[in-house]
């Protein structure tokens, strides 16, 4: 018999912590799906593709700047103190995982401009017809479109990981406290992107490409959680109390259901027979992965805040 | 003289800016018009001022500091005695009963029915005029008999001057025969003369210490927990009798976990293995005592064996226990306790606690008893109090042949139901949660139906102050001088309590309700001085002190004064035999038991479990719960029940039920603590919580309250406490 | 630069919450809100259960991970080893709340994340913290851990002693006396 009591009761705190709510999650997914969109993006610019108009690589960033411009607003909806917003951008913080997610996600943005000056749509020239300039500088120098790729590939990387790392240096936080999270996210993320470009995609090419790499993401991402919840298993006390938490505890439904079953293990075949032309390709299998990925992060974030050290909820 | 436009608009814009804040600062209710100027000055800088703390009834000095003209914090004061300059948590947290948005604001009138808490805000002129007239009409009718006084607490000196000058002698005080009546006579009857409090107890010394149901830390009087953290620290042997494993109890050497009801069991046990293995004082008891002989016949018949089953103590660990004792004597300790009413034969185990303590030769010896004084202040020179014609209504025939100076508060409420030996028509209730501190509601309820006026002066709107017909708001201690501190202590001292900040609202302090009131009575001759100052100023200068110095000061030390037999103390026992009875002839001679016997106490039926009640550190009765300082801590209690037993009833910590006892009352809900801390047979909560007063906002059936389930009371026939540990209750796990 | 601490002596204290109390009106920690708290852990089957209470608050850990955390640099070490938060630099973006595993930090009213700053303005003055000047059973003791004749570090070579939750590595500077 193990009892605690404590006269302490903080907001947000006890009696388990919850400090972060919707908001960080969305973020999360969103960052992630444009680490993912910026990948894929950046690979089809590097294999040349852009050079079809219809190649997803040439309307994917102003998703993207649209998708990070409401998850950096989703962030800043959870500042506690947003007038001091400004404070991230005069410093660097050489151990802050945020830091480096602040400055990343700056730098983003000019990676996903450059992705759109390789082929401005005709809309953007009329306005701007200095685009037409640049554009056609740029396919002057096929070196450095394929540079632009490489670019998007990159930042799409580190955005990706950061979105896990962020939470895995909380060693205050055994779920989240792994190495591998990082890899989840971005897998996530891809898979997500996958998903999500695989429904908008024109060229019937990138859908079938996409549909297929989908698969294969999810097959990793089903081996990435596995991996992951095995090393909380075989860790401390507080990461097997962490693990469970996921398996049998408080968020095991959500998380079988909706994250492993309906985000991962139904769209698997569903998408399976649609690349096999077994059945038609419809919107519902990725919507099904793109909500898993969605709920993932809410389920990562609020079970890996109620996970803890002290082995204790009151 | 012509303005320019400019000039004109900034005056006007000026004036109208002033006249907008001064609406703003007059709030909606009546009673904070008026605020004392004295302190609403614009003031900037810390200023620190001494006084004593009212948070409990330690009164220990403090030092409280006020910031910008806000009170800020409150520390203890280091000349102090009793504080050694380190206040409680309540005393710290006294901040937040300045601060408290559940105050009284002003006089009300209730407005309905009795109870229904619906009231009208008068002024003081009509608050005080409508309870002088009535006060006037029940004189004529009945006699200034018929108006009794319940108080607590050294502010209710003003009033019970007032009442007493109006000619009445029905005042009572729960601390007697709800609090610690019992030990003071037990041990009056034993050593002829009181424990006291703050009480005489040498803690910080004693080698060995035992506490009977005492649970230092939990329950907060400062000193004493002070001086038991340092015997901890001197490495002191602590024995802990207690069914609740309890702070104390954590940090006892032995843990006796008894069963409740059977202390005296193991008290005469104990009394016969010190006896019968020579582990007792014999040169003491020779030089000091009455009664041996008949105290070692009686008590053979004790033996360990014959208390297991009857306490469930193991013998060995009784013999260790009294050899422990025995082997630290004189420097042993039996905690006399203070909450002493039990289960109704509490004099007699105050009379074995005291027979222990004479065997371990601990009365005036280092890490015992010791001897007290006081700093005597003469009183003012009032004239004579008028004779009351008839004897007190609380204890008619001396029933209760060995009540002290404090009326019974039970006997005056059962004189105010039956009306016998004469009705009583008015209560003043000062300082005193009526509901909350007597036994059985129900009857308190009924004594109020019979009254023609029952006032209650409070700082909170306590459940009592719901049954007022008049309630009239006193200033808070930080905010008012009182009566001046000088109890029999160790140290021998005065202290003062004077104002820090003023009252938020239209509060007055108990002094000025006094006089105001009194002046209306036509007892002007009572309330001569000028105002409070005048009055302390004029006792504390026939003691050679002043005013002047005590503001300064706060506590004045008196001479030190030798403390134990081997310094030079003497002893007198002021008994009819001059010697520490162990055999008491005054119980003799009234046909109760010379020496303490164990009756056995009735066991809680299959289902129930016996109620328990204590304290929490950082509350002070029903008093403190709306304090946001000391709610922030704790704002709710939690019922105490074994694991085994929670499993049972398939209910784990942080769940809600509610209690029920024997006659059918059930509680408000209460979070459950399940824990390995108590015995399989009781549980326990914190007193004070469970209020069922809205007005007290943070309060308000937050948790459940001990009082309400008390229904069932014993009374001790030597001194009349009611015994409140009688009572059991089940556990009703739907809510 | 030095680097105080806090020894508390779990076995003279009563869990009677001073500390906190005293804490509250130092700081004027807003109500419903605690820099301080006092968590009583038992242990064991009745009647010989061990009970041990641990008066609890931030622990100015040496590697404090709520300043790694921060990402404006408003969560500092100062020169005297406390962990401090500069209330104009903080977002209020609770990284630090989440890294902390003492559940120390909490987000004030006003937006900032707010803890125990060992009372640095007293400190400063030469003063202990107000929970270790107000502690009726003196427990609690506070100094420099560098400096060998300091009473801290005197308790803490004589007596048995155990951190919250070493294995984190957080190093923590409160110490509990056994």
């Amino acid at each position: 018999m193990f009892e605690l009591s404590t006269t302490r009761n903080n907001p947000l705190i006890d009696p388990a912590l919850h400090a972060w709510g919707w908001e960080i999650p969305i973020y999360l997914f969103l960052g992630g799906l444009v680490a993912g969109m910026m990948i894929i993006s950046g690979y089809f610019i590097f294999s040349g593709r852009q050079k079809n108009p219809d190649c997803a690589c040439n309307f994917l960033p102003f998703f993207s700047i649209f998708f990070l411009t409401i998850g950096m607003l989703s962030l800043f909806f959870d500042l506690e103190n947003k007038i001091n917003v400004w404070r991230l951008y005069t410093t660097f913080q050489l151990t802050s995982p945020m830091s480096y997610g602040a400055w990343i996600l700056i730098l983003v943005y000019p990676a996903l401009v450059l992705n759109i000056f390789i082929r401005p749509p005709q809309l953007l020239i009329n306005k701007i017809p200095k685009l037409k300039i640049i554009s056609d500088k740029l396919y002057e120098r096929s070196y450095l479109i394929k540079w632009i790729g490489v670019l998007n590939m990159i930042w799409g990387f580190l955005l990706g990981a950061y979105t896990g790392v962020l939470l895995s240096t909380m060693s205050a936080r055994p779920l989240w406290n792994s190495s591998l999270l990082w890899m989840l996210f971005i897998v996530s993320g891809l898979s997500s992107a996958a998903a999500f470009v695989h429904m908008i995609a024109r060229d019937r090419y990138e859908r079938e490409l996409l549909a297929k790499a989908d698969n294969g993401f999810l097959t990793t991402e089903i081996f990435v959680i596995a991996l992951l919840l095995i090393g909380l298993l075989t860790s401390s006390q507080s990461g097997i109390n962490a693990a469970k938490l996921l398996l049998t505890g408080p968020f095991a439904s959500t998380f079988w259901v909706l994250v492993v079953g309906i985000g991962i293990l139904i769209p698997l075949p569903l998408q399976l027979l649609a690349v096999n032309h077994k059945v038609k390709h419809t919107p519902i299998p990725p919507l099904m992965v793109i909500m898993g990925g969605l709920i993932l992060r809410f389920v990562i974030v609020y079970a890996g805040q109620y996970s803890n050290w002290l082995n204790i909820h009151f | 003289m012509e303005l320019s436009r400019r000039k004109f608009l900034k005056l006007t814009g000026f004036t109208i800016g002033a006249a907008a804040a001064a609406g703003a600062m007059n709030p909606l209710v009546k009673g904070a018009k008026r605020i004392d100027t004295k302190f609403n000055k614009v003031e900037k800088g810390i200023r620190k001022v001494p006084t004593y703390c009212s948070m409990c009834f330690w009164k220990c000095s403090a030092i409280a500091y006020v910031r910008d003209g806000q009170l800020w914090k409150i520390e203890g004061n280091p000349e102090d005695p009793l504080s050694n300059g380190r206040l409680c948590p309540r005393g710290t947290g006294g901040v937040g009963a300045h601060y408290d948005p559940d105050r009284l604001r002003a006089p009300l009138i209730r407005k309905k029915q009795r109870g229904e808490e619906k009231w009208v805000e008068v002024t003081w002129e009509e608050a005080l005029s409508f309870v002088a007239d009535k006060m006037k009409k029940i004189k004529s009718d009945y006699g200034p008999e018929s108006i009794g006084l319940f108080s607590h607490g050294i502010g209710g000196g003003f009033i019970k001057h007032l009442l007493k000058a109006y000619g009445t002698n029905n005042i009572a005080a729960p601390s007697f025969d709800q609090c610690l009546g019992p030990r003071d006579v037990g041990f009056e009857l034993t050593f002829g003369d009181v424990v006291g409090g703050p009480e005489r107890t040498d803690i910080e010394n004693s080698r060995c210490l035992v506490l009977i149901g005492t649970h230092l830390g939990e329950n907060m009087h400062n000193t004493q927990v002070q001086e038991f953290a340092k015997a901890i620290e001197n490495g002191a042997t602590i024995i802990v009798v207690d069914p609740r494993l309890s702070t104390a109890a954590s940090k006892a050497k032995y843990y006796l976990p008894i069963k409740p009801g059977t202390d005296i069991a193991l008290l005469l046990t104990w009394i016969n293995i010190l006896i019968s293995e020579n582990l007792y004082d014999k040169e003491y008891i020779d030089r000091y005592a009455f009664g041996f002989e008949q105290l070692k016949a009686e008590v053979s018949q004790y033996t360990p064996e014959w208390a297991y089953p009857i306490t469930g103590i193991e013998p060995e660990l009784i013999k260790a226990t009294a050899r422990e004792m025995g082997k630290n004597k004189p420097n042993t300790l039996v905690h006399p306790g203070r909450h002493s009413v039990w289960y109704g034969d509490d004099t007699q185990r105050a009379r074995a606690l005291a027979i222990l303590n004479a065997l371990l030769g601990s009365w005036g010896r280092k890490g015992g008893l010791t001897n007290q004084d006081v700093f005597y202040i003469p009183p003012y020179p009032y004239p004579p109090y008028p004779k009351p014609q008839k004897e007190n209504a609380d204890n008619p025939n001396k029933k209760y042949p060995f009540g002290g100076e404090e009326g019974y508060t039970t006997g005056l409420r059962e004189a105010t139901i039956t009306g016998k030996p004469y009705p009583i028509k008015g209560w003043f209730v000062y300082g005193t949660n009526l509901i909350y501190s007597l036994p059985n509601t129900e009857e308190t309820v009924k004594a109020i139906q019979n009254l023609d006026l029952l006032v209650v002066i409070d700082v909170i709107p306590s459940e009592i102050a719901g049954w007022a017909d008049v309630v009239l708001p006193e200033a808070i201690y930080l905010e008012r001088y009182d009566e001046l501190f000088a109890p029999y202590y160790k140290q021998p001292f005065v202290s003062l309590r004077q104002p820090v900040v003023g009252p938020p609202a239209d509060q007055k302090p108990g002094w000025w309700i006094a006089k105001k009131l009194g002046e209306k009575l036509g007892l002007h001759e009572y309330f001569k001085w000028k105002d409070i100052e005048e009055y302390l100023d004029t006792r504390l200068k026939m003691a050679g002190l002043s005013l002047a110095e005590l503001k300064k000061k706060g506590v004045v030390k008196g001479q030190k004064i030798p403390l134990y037999i081997e310094e030079g103390f003497k002893p007198e026992f002021n008994t009819p035999t001059g010697k520490i009875e162990l055999y008491s002839t005054q119980l003799a001679k009234l046909g109760y038991d010379p020496i303490p016997k164990f009756t056995k106490h009735p066991e809680p039926p299959a289902g129930y479990f016996r109620l328990l009640f204590g304290r929490a550190p950082m509350h002070s009765f029903s008093r403190t719960q709306t304090n946001p300082t000391l709610n922030n801590v704790m704002s709710e209690n939690e019922v105490w029940i074994n694991s085994d037993i929670a499993k049972r009833l398939g209910i784990k910590s942080g769940d809600y039920v509610k209690l029920k006892n024997i006659d059918g009352v059930v509680s408000n809900k209460i979070k459950v603590k399940a824990t390995e801390r108590i015995r399989t047979d009781s549980i326990f909560l914190v007193h004070g919580f469970g209020h069922n007063s809205k007005m007290l906002k943070h309060a308000y059936l937050k948790g459940a309250s001990d009082s309400q389930l008390i229904t069932n009371y014993k009374i001790d026939p030597l001194m009349g406490g009611t015994a409140m540990n009688v009572n059991f209750v089940t556990i009703e796990t739907e809510v | 630069m030095s680097r105080y601490g806090m020894v508390i002596d779990t076995k003279k204290c009563v869990g009677c919450t001073d500390c906190v109390i005293a804490c509250e009106t130092e700081n004027n920690v807003p109500y419903g809100f605690s820099r301080s708290w006092v968590n009583q852990i038992a242990i064991g089957k009745f009647p010989d259960t061990k009970v041990e209470i641990l008066s609890e608050r931030c622990n100015h850990c040496s590697n404090p991970p709520c300043v790694h955390v921060c990402p404006t640099g408003a969560s500092y070490v100062n020169e005297l080893g406390i962990v401090l938060v500069d209330h104009d630099k903080c977002i209020g973006c609770k990284a630090c709340v989440e890294a902390c595993p003492y559940g120390a930090r909490y987000i004030h009213p006003d937006g900032y994340a707010d803890k125990c700053t060992f009372c640095n303005h007293r400190v400063e003055k030469g003063e202990d913290p107000a929970c270790v000047a107000v502690c009726p059973t003196h427990s609690m003791y506070f100094g420099d851990l560098d400096d060998p004749n300091s009473e801290v570090s005197k308790l803490l070579n004589s007596r048995e002693h155990h951190t919250i939750l070493p294995e984190i590595g957080t190093e923590p500077k409160i110490f509990y006396l056994k």
